[in-house]
């Protein structure tokens, strides 16, 4: 019973930060995609980074993928939440896998650009902090 | 039970859709207005008086316009390439440079009134040309005087005369009334860049996609159907 409250408060946690994650990468897609990051005068900080290569796979933004990783993870953290034992082991992949994304990018923000964008940084924060809540899960689940 | 059951599903779902919306309303509210010249706004209408900085042939069926920031980096990116356009359509071509120093800059205003200072030498496009150049090397300096007249000595001008020109009342009044145009048009950002008097989508200005609309301009030029004439005639 504790446990099980303990896994409902976890995911329910899980779910608000990825949520709050949803947010930051919608809004790095919307300024991409309306150009904002490609000129001087919209947002002074973050153009170096997300105007440049690493920004965009093809035509693709790299942060409509964070959207789509966000809304799985807040998807399986609210099923994880109501019980839902496939949901959990999902979740559990796809937070290791946005890790090892972040990684990629703080390597290519740190290395390769010499430039970060605080927008970047709080994604990676708040990826942080979703690695951290599975490591710190119940090894039961 | 069954209410509970549909809960995820129901708090997803709304998630889902509350996201598509507030982007698509992010979207709408941040997406830039597209930016017309009106003959009588445009450059061309004050190219007469010698305030206009220009380079190409008068009668180039492609007027490339930019409203650019010599710190901006965007701007740097793009300088080389329109560069090529200019020596790949010498008759097609002619493009015209207005300056929008951006406050967020610090040596932006600074410069502007450079290249305005060697334009008073009559060496504007190749002051413009060494500052675009250079930009990572003089967007650093805490001083960028003595780089700026280096680039002056290198270009052959008359060094005192630039130093006293760059802060000259006549240099900054021309620079400001180049802004002052740019916010009157409703220039924003920087690089903004018209062709035949058609602002170029800011989500579309990589040196790709600013040839293709060139070519396309020329091509269309060539054709006889101007688009801005087309867009006049609507």
């Amino acid at each position: 019973m504790i446990a099980s409250r303990a896994r409902i408060f976890l995911y329910s946690f899980a779910a608000l930060i990825a949520l709050a994650g949803l947010t930051d990468a919608t809004y790095l897609t919307v300024q991409y995609l309306t150009g904002e990051t490609a000129v001087c005068g919209g947002s002074p900080d973050c153009f170096k980074v997300l105007g440049s290569a690493y920004a965009h796979i093809g035509r693709i933004p790299v942060a409509s993928l964070g959207v789509l990783a966000y809304f799985s993870a807040f998807s399986f953290a609210t099923f994880a939440a109501f019980d839902y034992a496939r949901a959990r082991k999902l979740f559990v992949w796809l937070v290791w896998a946005m890790f090892l994304a972040t990684l990629w990018f703080l390597f290519v923000q740190t290395f390769l650009l010499h430039a970060f964008c605080r927008y970047c940084l709080f994604s990676a924060a708040i990826v942080f902090l979703l690695t951290g809540l599975v490591v710190a899960s119940p090894t039961s689940d | 039970v069954v209410a509970k059951q549909y809960l995820p599903f129901i708090i997803v779902g709304a998630v889902g859709i509350l996201t598509m919306t507030s982007g698509a309303v992010l979207y709408r509210a941040k997406r830039p207005p597209v930016l017309t010249l009106t003959s009588d706004r445009s450059a061309t209408a004050n190219e007469g008086n010698g305030s206009v900085h220009i380079r190409g042939p008068a009668d180039a069926p492609v007027t490339l316009e930019e409203f650019g920031d010599f710190q901006c980096p965007p701007c740097g990116i793009l300088a080389g390439p329109i560069k090529q356009l200019e020596t790949d359509y010498p008759q097609s071509l002619r493009v015209i440079f207005h300056h929008f120093p951006l406050i967020t800059h610090q040596h932006a205003q600074k410069a502007a009134c450079a290249a305005e200072s060697a334009g008073l030498q009559g060496k504007f496009w190749e002051m413009h040309d060494v500052i675009y150049r250079e930009q990572s090397q003089w967007s650093k300096a805490p001083d960028v005087q003595p780089l700026f007249n280096a680039y002056a000595g290198i270009l052959g001008m008359n060094i005192e005369r630039f130093q006293q020109d760059m802060n000259s009342d006549k240099v900054k009044a021309r620079v400001d009334a180049d802004q002052k145009h740019a916010t009157s048009l409703g220039v924003q950002t920087t690089p903004t860049i018209f062709i035949n008097n058609r602002a170029v989508d800011p989500a579309k200005l990589s040196p790709d996609n600013l040839r293709a609309a060139v070519d396309t301009a020329v091509r269309t030029s060539a054709l006889g159907k101007n688009p801005a004439e087309k867009q006049s005639a609507k």
